[in-house]
């Protein structure tokens, strides 16, 4: 079939499986918008910023555990996607990014809205392809879909120009891909897996430390199996939550800078690290050299340059961890869960100690409530976004999750703007699921204008705003490692957000009261619209525990006893 | 583990492709990592390139560097060993009013000779060790060397 390289994408688009793609068009992609004008095969959202349409992309696969596609031009179009680009880097999100670039003969010369994408995606993609002829692309676009998706997953992104997508070309995308260079390794070896499973049961102390790689390897389920199975208590990361549910027995709760006392000391006082798909951020390990100091550590991961990194593995497993956890439960018969249970009382004692909560105010709501309700409200009939600061991190400590992709945020980048534009993409993907965005009243602003979008194509994502006047974490450090110098993170000077919902076409909502709040959560729920809900939420409130950066895990800032009156 | 940098020689046989190079040297520069010399060449009768990179860093780092050069699309194989057979290049460019048949003996010490005469200069070059390559260089300064050029190590394992 002779088409045009745009009519490639299109049709390797649908190849794939594609039904929704995030973008924004502009000169240089202008051949392959007049494609999606033309065809049926999938849906094309109109972000109103390139940077939304990628983490637009990054949500809906977060949800759906499908490849995201985003499309944007050239130039500024592309440096505006970076930013998406970078965040699914981190967190090992697949995507395909299609770009337009100038044509071939303008290549070099500053030519209007030209930029060295290629150039400056190559430190934040998996791989990348300026693509020059026409007739390479069936092989570019099928390898990026490839490589995104297997392996440690990542975004790929494909630049071309202008005059390659115009170009006539035979197109057959029914070829057998041929990557000699790339070949992931995804079976575990038997030996070492062998010897992980004789330290398991010799182990006094075992902890599972779950990461984020057991959900892009759809692996929940088999580790929730395993857990049970060993009855070794667990830790999550951030982005691990929903792995276990909220209310399993054996989860000790999230560890790291803001996880739990119980997590924390569990993790510090192992003697056995049980690491899948977790790749030991400073975000978690706190202090190196402290880190689970008396322990052995067995670490699986798809990516073996995860392995050893930052905490030596003393049994290295690369692979897969849904294979790699199939193949210890066939050899759990060797666990006796017993021997773990005065461990399992230890940790128990920890929670009774400093259990994960926080101290209600008769005068405001606290946040920690509001994030709580909704998981009382809506449970596990929500996913859940977030942007970056104080209330992701009380999403993770309080939200009861039940399921994997359940919890969608920007966890390596820390990227405010995230969790509007990705609620978007999660209720694309999920559309049977309440789509909820917490977000706060810094983050919010940084892609406000995706109230259009959502308006315009009926997504009715429900942004809960704790606001609190201040850009909240930054005012945290400050108030605690700056002598409460809060510079430049008093946000008084607000729009109003109930106004600003309006202006779009949304329905807004400002709550003072936790009755407001009921009402004004089921009312947005019911009428399933774009709402903002505007939460006056306590304005000095920190997010306790904390670990202060570079400090070890056990060295917790807790939150203070209340006084009794 | 030792935190001692040491100097290491790493093989990269990487795919031909336009961005192959910069995908290598961004990844150095990116994460910190020190190139002391790179040379690169295609490999003949194949799509691939063989790069010798001689770089510097503790045990970790080192095995970090091979790790994730290994994780780069388009690169087929990594060798990092402390058994290399390493050879350097190095041109010289002396003035004409030098004694030419004592350094032309030098030269032949170190797998060497002059390569050119010119009017007023006379190139010569060497091949060795580059250990050796040093020592040269430091010998040669005598004759008032105008320039010097050295290629960079290639090794292969033996």
């Amino acid at each position: 079939m002779q088409i045009s390289g745009a009519q490639m994408v299109i049709e390797a688009l649908i190849a794939e499986g594609v039904d929704t793609v995030f973008g924004y068009p502009g000169g240089a992609i202008m051949n392959v918008y007049d494609e999606i004008y033309k065809q049926d095969g999938f849906q094309h959202i109109l972000n109103r910023h390139e940077q939304a349409s990628v983490h637009a992309a990054e949500g809906y696969s977060k949800a759906s555990g499908k490849v995201g596609v985003a499309m944007i031009t050239s130039g500024p179009g592309f440096t505006n996607a970076v930013t998406g680009l970078a965040d699914a880097y981190m967190d090992s999100i697949p995507l395909v990014v299609i770009s337009g670039q100038v044509p071939m003969s303008l290549i070099g010369t500053d030519a209007f809205q030209e930029i060295d994408a290629v150039g400056i995606s190559r430190s934040c993609t998996k791989h990348n392809y300026l693509v020059t002829d026409a007739k390479d692309l069936p092989r570019v676009l099928k390898e990026a879909f490839y490589i995104a998706r297997t392996g440690r997953p990542g975004p790929v992104h494909i630049d071309i120009p202008k005059d390659v997508t115009a170009q006539i070309e035979e197109f057959d995308y029914d070829i057998e891909l041929n990557l000699e260079t790339y070949k992931p390794h995804t079976k575990g070896n038997p030996r070492q897996i062998k010897k992980a499973m004789d330290a398991i049961a010799k182990a006094k102390r075992p902890l599972f430390y779950l990461g984020g790689g057991i959900i892009n390897a759809n692996a929940a389920y088999e580790v929730r199996d395993l857990v049970h199975t060993t009855g070794i208590p667990a830790v999550e990361t951030f982005m691990a939550r929903g792995v276990l549910s909220h209310d399993d027995k054996l989860l000790v709760g999230m560890l790291g800078m803001h996880g739990s006392y119980a997590s924390n000391m569990a993790m510090s006082e192992t003697d056995l690290v049980i690491a899948l798909g977790a790749r030991f951020d400073d975000r978690v390990t706190g202090k190196l050299s402290e880190f689970a100091k008396n322990a052995d550590v067995i670490h699986v991961d798809i990516d073996p340059a995860s392995i050893s990194k930052l905490v030596n593995a003393d049994y290295p497993i690369v692979g897969d961890v849904k294979n790699v956890v199939n193949d210890m439960l066939a050899q759990v018969d060797k666990v006796d869960s017993d021997n773990y249970e005065s461990w399992r009382e230890t940790i128990n004692n920890f929670d009774e100690l400093h259990p994960l909560t926080f101290h209600e105010d008769t005068e405001r709501i606290k946040p920690q409530w509001v994030v709580k309700r909704v998981g009382e409200l809506l449970g596990d009939s929500a996913n859940i976004s977030t942007d970056v600061g104080q209330h992701q991190m009380w999403s993770g400590q309080f939200y009861p999750f039940t399921r994997p992709r359940q919890f969608i945020s920007s966890s390596g980048l820390g990227t405010m703007g995230f969790g509007f534009p990705a609620a978007i993409g999660v209720k694309a993907a999920t559309p049977e699921k309440t789509s909820i965005n917490f977000t706060g009243d810094g983050s919010i602003l940084m892609n406000v204008q995706e109230l259009m979008t959502a308006v315009e194509k009926k997504i009715p994502v429900i942004n809960i705003i704790l606001n609190n006047n201040f850009l909240g974490m930054v005012r945290q450090w400050q108030t605690l490692f700056y002598d409460k110098r809060h510079s430049e993170t008093d946000l008084s000077v607000q729009p109003d957000f109930v106004k600003l919902a309006e202006a779009f076409g949304g329905i807004g909502y400002r709550v003072h009261t936790k009755e407001e709040f009921d009402a004004a959560l089921k009312d947005a729920v019911e009428k399933n619209v774009v709402a903002f809900i505007e939460v006056i939420v306590h304005r000095m409130e920190n997010v306790m525990p904390m670990v202060p950066s570079g400090g070890s895990l056990f060295n917790m800032m807790l939150l203070e006893k209340k006084e009794s009156k | 583990m030792t935190e001692n940098n040491e100097r290491r020689v790493v093989s990269v046989i990487v795919k031909n492709e336009a961005s192959s190079l910069s995908r290598i040297t961004d990844l150095f520069s990116g994460r910190g990592y020190n190139i002391t010399s790179l040379t690169v060449a295609p490999i003949p009768d194949s799509e691939y390139s063989r790069l010798t990179i001689v770089t510097s860093g503790s045990v970790r780092v080192i095995e970090q560097i091979t790790k994730q050069l290994h994780k780069l699309i388009p690169v087929l194989r990594v060798y990092e060993h402390a058994d290399m057979v390493e050879k350097e290049m190095a041109m010289i460019k002396i003035p004409m009013n030098e004694n030419l048949s004592d350094i032309n003996a030098l030269c032949e010490a170190y797998n060497g000779k002059i390569v050119n005469a010119g009017e007023n200069t006379v190139i010569a070059m060497v091949a060795d060790e580059p250990k050796r390559v040093d020592n040269f260089l430091s010998a040669i300064k005598r004759y008032n060397p105008k320039e010097i050029v050295r290629s960079g190590a290639v090794a292969l394992e033996r």
